[in-house]
């Protein structure tokens, strides 16, 4: 109360507010700080911002919770209980057209956002579905895969570096298996709706999380099929 | 057809879970019929349960939090009641009803009683004080709370269906795998923890998005309040720990429904590969709960003190360092393990360095209060004593973290008296601090004071009556979870412990007393102005409880602790801002989406426990159609006129405008 | 195997030798240590080296902790609203000096704290054997549903639910289990380490005096988890060498007879085995014997195994 006496025009008992308590020259909006909406001064970022931005979080989050899988099997690759290893069973060639198909399925779903961009609905619909007929062949030759080890006795429950191998797999063509379904789903929206401001953003979701496959793929590929083949 | 669900599921030899079941059931059914012969339904359905605005929904949390807080509390009762009856006797619980409860007691507590507390004052206070409208995504906030709230449903469907895990709150394989767990308790704790886990990480998701950026023009990082970053720290430890989770529960799923081989310790699994994930999960959730505990006490001691926080930056910098260090310390949950000096030493010290900046919180809280004029109120004095009772947790924690000091003090009840001396003060005190500092906001009149005072004593006195003495009996080479015990040194101790139960159920008392008899005097305890603790951030310069659009006009905020620079020009004025131009507000449509997927997602929940498949897959392909059906709304938003906004901001500047001419008279006078 | 390089500096320097004063003042002013129970009343070199560093590195956190518990509340009273004394400063938020003071208190107990953690975490560390010039007395510990085995390999007996050592011997404990994880823990012989199946760790533990002391898991274990207590008997060489002999008309332990144990279920009695099948225990671990068949009975229902408390006992 004391200190607030000596200024001038003050309300008794109540002390001027100082913009920068800390003296950490933190006051004067403007100087140092970007303008650009959702950086500080500019107020909240447009709904194209923030959309994509937590979408991106969220393949963070699900690349995290591959990091998990990759470190459980690495941890258990060794755990073959006398059962096959990754040298005997793991065919290289399949692995290599799938990974072929999965490339050449992220390239249309590139495509599919350039039509979407120039607005030509019959070029959007035409490179989602041959994104989806090469998805769908990535995911019939990783069943066959499947099939194919556990009718050798090679299955899930053989050993702990199986159970790891299928899982880290499995997840990946789990989240394949729902990126068809949303990839459908798209299609059914964009000819319904049109290209819609939210339907435009929902597709950039969708080929996010496409390339992010791809990427985890790439790590499947390196860390289960070429180490653990060499191994 | 219905997969393993018998009627020998339910515990018809049982008398205290069906009992207390009935009792729950009876109870609930009451409210329901009640609320809908009163006529309500209608207006529950369409203010809250469908509702997509993050006060709704985080007050739903805090409802969820208060419930299951007292429901894990009835648990410790049980436990600390058979305890002192199990000396040399088999006390009142048979072995496998024990186990449940000590196991239910953990989860409830930090996965549907901390942690939807927590989340729940984060949903509602940072969009306030962040000066914007809602969260980034409102209707994924919806569903986020209503899958957190399936889980705890799960949870308490266990209660009389079945069984729950009776292997701790953590599961440790081999113990949870089908061999030595072949029921369905260690099945309803991977369903319930991974259905609101999914909850949990998406609410993460949406907060730390709605941080970054969706801020009020002018609000810099090192402008925002400090609730805002402790809740960006904790949110960002929920988007890297909780996958871990789910990836290691997975795998737990695997190995018990399909007979895969992760951590069997057979065919090459490998249990501790469980303890390691668990653990990378485990010891960030301590911070992903205690971080926004910090916030809210940073929030209540400025306000209280009248005083801006001290060393803000310092602030930020500890805290961002907890929120890193938080995932390097997991192996000192296992420092008894065997792991050799080497790595022990290493997540000893790194363990240690932890204390550096919660140290550095605690002083920085002191000098806050330094050269202040400190009110006692009910939320301070929960952060009072906090600051004094958390610093033997912590110093029992630096203790807990010399590797030769664990290899003796290891589960024992010295450990169980360390986590919960900071768990309850840091997370508990927090949330009552918080639900009393925000209630005001959120409902528009401020909680019965005496009512508080006398809770937060009995809570503060049974607390430290209760664990002092496993602090002492933990000395004594007591261990945790034991269903009985023949050691008479112990006896003593363990009787001690339960008498201060007493007194915390005296807290518990207060504190729903408190809630009602506020009620009942709402008309005195009215709060107009929006502000009823002269507060400094921006939740308080909206009206209370907040209109839809929280903000008439977006806040242009020009310097640290935003509101408190609007107030001060106020009073040196004595006059409000210029009325501004009002707009039309753009709102979110309200949407059943999250209610409808928590109804699929408890069907394949409960139908997986049960291994009923094709209801397993019907609940999927309602949880997709739902989704569908919501995505192709045509209408999203609803505009809310500008003479509307105008008018709901009109009377709360006359209440304000009353209340600073109130205060210019006073003072005169 | 990973002891062998450290054995020869094990125990030359204890961590708080410089200490044991203030330690044992401290000891001393705790009505604990008196207690038949306490950890604090250690006997053996492991225990009373880990109650010392205990008792050192809580002086420690007392001497920060009470001198801020005391300041809180101070600052808060002093500066309570009502006091018209108190000098208010509603702008102070900042002090380079309190910020040095603060972030240094801390850093400088963890500094010193971590040391003691660091050389703590090596000396103590359970796999390296004690210095002594007697030869240890080596025992492999088998945690079972819901009791403990402890085989005496160069004596060639076990017994169940009954620990009994030569006082004044260190003692080599190699650890395994037969099903879940258990903790072997002997509160006033220092260090715990948990017992995990298909592998074996390593325990090294001395009693310096006879007398009789208690055992337990501390690791949750099923419903049979309480019973998994046993008394820990240091005895004379003598009498030591007389229990041998006694255990020496007990039954043969072979592959049956552990299948007998590994099945779930409590032994109130402690019980002795006269003669070890070879091998035995390495087959333990290697899970050529099959692991503990949990709950098998009433697998599908989930209903409870036949575990009752031990009532009055």
């Amino acid at each position: 109360m004391s200190s607030s006496a000596a200024m001038p025009g003050a309300v008794p008992g109540v002390v001027p507010m100082r913009r920068d308590p800390n003296h950490l020259g933190h006051h004067a909006a403007g100087e140092g700080e970007t303008r650009a909406p959702g950086r500080g001064i500019g107020g909240p970022a447009p709904k194209r911002i923030v959309v994509g931005y937590g979408f991106w979080i969220f393949l963070l989050s699900d690349i995290v919770m591959f990091a998990a899988f990759f470190a459980a099997f690495a941890v258990l690759q060794g755990g073959t209980a006398g059962g096959p290893t990754g040298a005997e069973l793991f065919d290289l060639t399949n692995v290599a057209i799938e990974t072929g198909l999965l490339l050449l399925s992220s390239f249309a779903c590139g495509i599919a956002t350039l039509a979407l961009n120039a607005r030509r609905p019959l070029a959007f619909q035409a490179a989602m579905a041959v994104t989806f007929l090469f998805g769908a062949g990535f995911l019939a030759l990783e069943l066959r895969e499947f099939t194919d080890l556990v009718a050798r006795d090679a299955g899930p429950t053989r050993s702990a570096f199986l159970s790891a191998f299928f899982t880290v797999v499995g997840c990946h063509g789990l989240h394949v298996t729902a990126g068809l379904l949303w990839l459908l789903t798209m299609m059914a929206q964009v000819l319904a709706k049109g290209f819609r401001p939210d339907i435009l953003r929902r597709v950039m979701c969708f080929s996010l999380f496409w390339h992010a496959l791809d990427i985890v793929w790439v790590a499947v590929f390196t860390v289960v099929y070429l180490m653990g083949a060499a191994t | 057809m219905l997969g393993k669900l018998t009627w020998s599921a339910i515990p018809f030899d049982q008398p205290i879970p069906l009992v207390a079941a009935a009792l729950v059931g009876v109870v609930l059914l009451g409210v329901i019929a009640w609320v809908a012969v009163a006529g309500w339904l209608p207006y529950l359905w369409r203010e809250w349960i469908t509702s997509v605005d993050h006060k709704r929904i985080g007050v739903m949390y805090v409802i969820l939090g208060l419930v299951m807080l007292i429901r894990g509390f009835s648990d410790a009762i049980l436990m600390r009641s058979h305890q002192a009856l199990a000396y040399n006797a088999p006390g009142y619980l048979p072995p496998e009803h024990y186990d449940q409860i000590f196991s239910a007691h953990g989860t409830i507590m930090i996965f549907f009683g901390a942690m939807p507390f927590m989340i729940g004052l984060m949903n509602f206070v940072v969009p306030l004080q962040l000066g914007v409208r809602d969260v980034a995504f409102p209707t994924l906030n919806s569903v986020s709370f209503w899958l957190t709230a399936t889980g705890a449903l799960l949870v308490n469907v266990s209660l009389v269906v079945g069984e729950f895990a009776r292997t701790g709150w953590w599961p440790s394989p081999p113990l949870s795998e089908v061999t030595y767990s072949p029921g369905v308790g260690v099945d309803y704790y991977l369903w319930a923890i991974q259905i609101s886990g999914i909850g949990t990480l998406m609410s993460g998701i949406n907060l730390v998005t709605t941080i970054l950026k969706m801020r009020a023009p002018g609000m810099s990082y090192l402008r925002m309040p400090m609730f805002c970053w402790t809740a960006l720290a904790s949110n960002m430890l929920i988007i890297a720990a909780f996958p871990i989770l789910t990836a290691t529960l997975a795998m737990l799923t695997l190995d018990r429904y399909l007979g895969f081989h992760f951590f069997t310790d057979e065919a090459g699994g490998n249990s501790m590969l469980f303890m390691n994930l668990f653990w990378a999960w485990g010891h960030p959730e301590v911070y992903i709960l205690a971080l926004p505990a910090y916030g809210v006490f940073s929030e209540v001691i400025s306000t209280f003190s009248g005083k801006p926080l001290f060393a803000y930056r310092s602030m930020v910098w500890a805290t961002l360092a907890i929120c890193l260090l938080s995932f390097m310390v997991w192996l000192h949950h296992f420092f008894t393990m065997g792991p050799g000096g080497d790595v022990n030493g290493v997540f000893g010290i790194t363990s240690m360095i932890i204390a550096v900046p919660t140290g550095v919180k605690i002083f920085d809280w002191m000098f806050t209060m330094y050269g202040g004029r400190v009110r006692f109120t009910t939320p301070m004095l929960w952060s009072v004593a906090f600051l004094v009772t958390f610093v033997v947790g912590g110093a029992t924690g630096v203790l807990l973290a010399i590797p030769p000091a664990d290899f003796v003090l290891h589960n024992s009840l010295f450990l169980v008296a360390h986590f919960h001396n900071v768990m309850v003060s840091a997370v508990v005190f927090a949330a009552f601090a918080g639900y009393t500092y925000w209630f005001p906001k959120a409902f528009g009149f401020t909680l019965d004071e005496w009512w508080g005072k006398a809770a937060f004593w009995f809570s503060l006195v049974g607390y430290v009556w209760v664990f002092t003495p496993l602090y002492v009996v933990g000395l004594l080479g007591m261990t945790r979870r034991l269903q009985h015990f023949s050691v008479a040194e112990w006896y003593p101790w363990i009787v001690a412990a339960s008498l201060g139960v007493i007194v915390m159920v005296f807290g518990v008392v207060c504190q729903v007393v408190q809630l009602v008899v506020s009620i009942r005097r709402r008309e005195q305890l009215r709060d107009v102005t929006g502000d009823p603790w002269d507060g400094r951030s921006l939740e308080w310069a909206t009206a209370s409880p907040p209109p839809s659009f929280n903000f008439a006009v977006m806040p242009r905020v020009e310097g640290e602790e935003a509101y408190w620079a609007i107030k001060q020009r106020a009073r040196e004025q004595a006059r409000l801002r210029e009325e501004p131009d009002y707009e039309p507000v753009e709102m979110p449509l309200n949407s059943p989406t999250g209610f409808v997927c928590a109804f699929f997602a408890t069907l394949v929940g409960f139908a997986m426990i049960w291994h009923i498949w094709w209801l397993a897959a019907l609940g999927l392909a309602g949880a997709f159609a739902t989704f569908v059906v919501f995505a192709w709304r045509d209408r999203v938003e609803y505009e809310i006129p500008a003479d509307a906004v105008a008018r709901i901001n009109r009377r709360n500047r006359a209440s304000r405008l009353e209340a600073l001419q109130q205060a210019r008279r006073k003072e005169a006078a | 195997m990973r002891g062998d390089a450290a054995r020869p500096q094990r125990r030359q320097a204890r961590v708080s030798a410089a200490l044991p004063h203030l330690g044992a003042i401290a000891a001393a002013g705790l009505v604990l240590s008196g207690c038949q129970m306490s950890l604090l009343n250690a006997k053996g070199p492991v225990g009373s080296d880990e109650a010392n560093i205990l008792i050192v590195a809580s002086i420690i956190m007392l001497a920060i902790i009470v001198p801020t518990m005391i300041g809180t509340l101070a600052f808060a009273w002093w500066f309570r609203a009502s006091n018209t004394r108190a000098h208010y400063r509603p702008d102070w938020a900042f002090s380079g000096k309190i910020e040095l003071v603060i972030w240094s208190v801390p850093f400088l107990t963890i500094v010193f704290l971590g040391g003691i953690a660091w050389i703590g975490a090596h000396r103590l560390d359970p796999a390296v054997p004690l210095d002594s010039d007697r030869t240890p007395l080596r025992v492999q510990v088998v945690s079972l549903d819901w009791k403990w085995l402890f085989l005496y390999p160069d004596q060639q007996v076990a017994s169940v639910n009954e620990l009994v050592v030569p006082a004044g011997t260190p003692v080599q404990f190699v650890l395994t289990s037969s099903s879940v994880w258990n903790a072997f823990f002997v509160p006033r012989l220092g260090s715990m380490i948990y017992t995990m199946r298909g592998m074996t760790s390593q325990l090294n533990l001395m009693a310096d005096q006879e007398g009789t002391l208690h055992g337990l898991s501390t690791h949750f274990s099923g419903d049979g988890f309480p019973h998994m207590q046993f008394p820990v008997r240091a005895v004379s060489d003598t009498a030591f060498a007389g229990w041998v002999q006694g255990a020496k008309g007990g039954p043969r332990l072979d592959t049956a007879a552990y299948g007998e144990l590994a099945r779930q279920g409590t032994v109130d009695a402690p019980r002795t085995y006269g003669s070890l099948e070879p091998g035995l225990f390495a087959r333990i671990v290697d899970q050529t014997i099959p692991k503990g068949p949990g709950p098998a009975q009433g697998a599908e229902t989930g209903a409870p195994p036949t575990v009752k408390p031990k009532g009055g006992s």
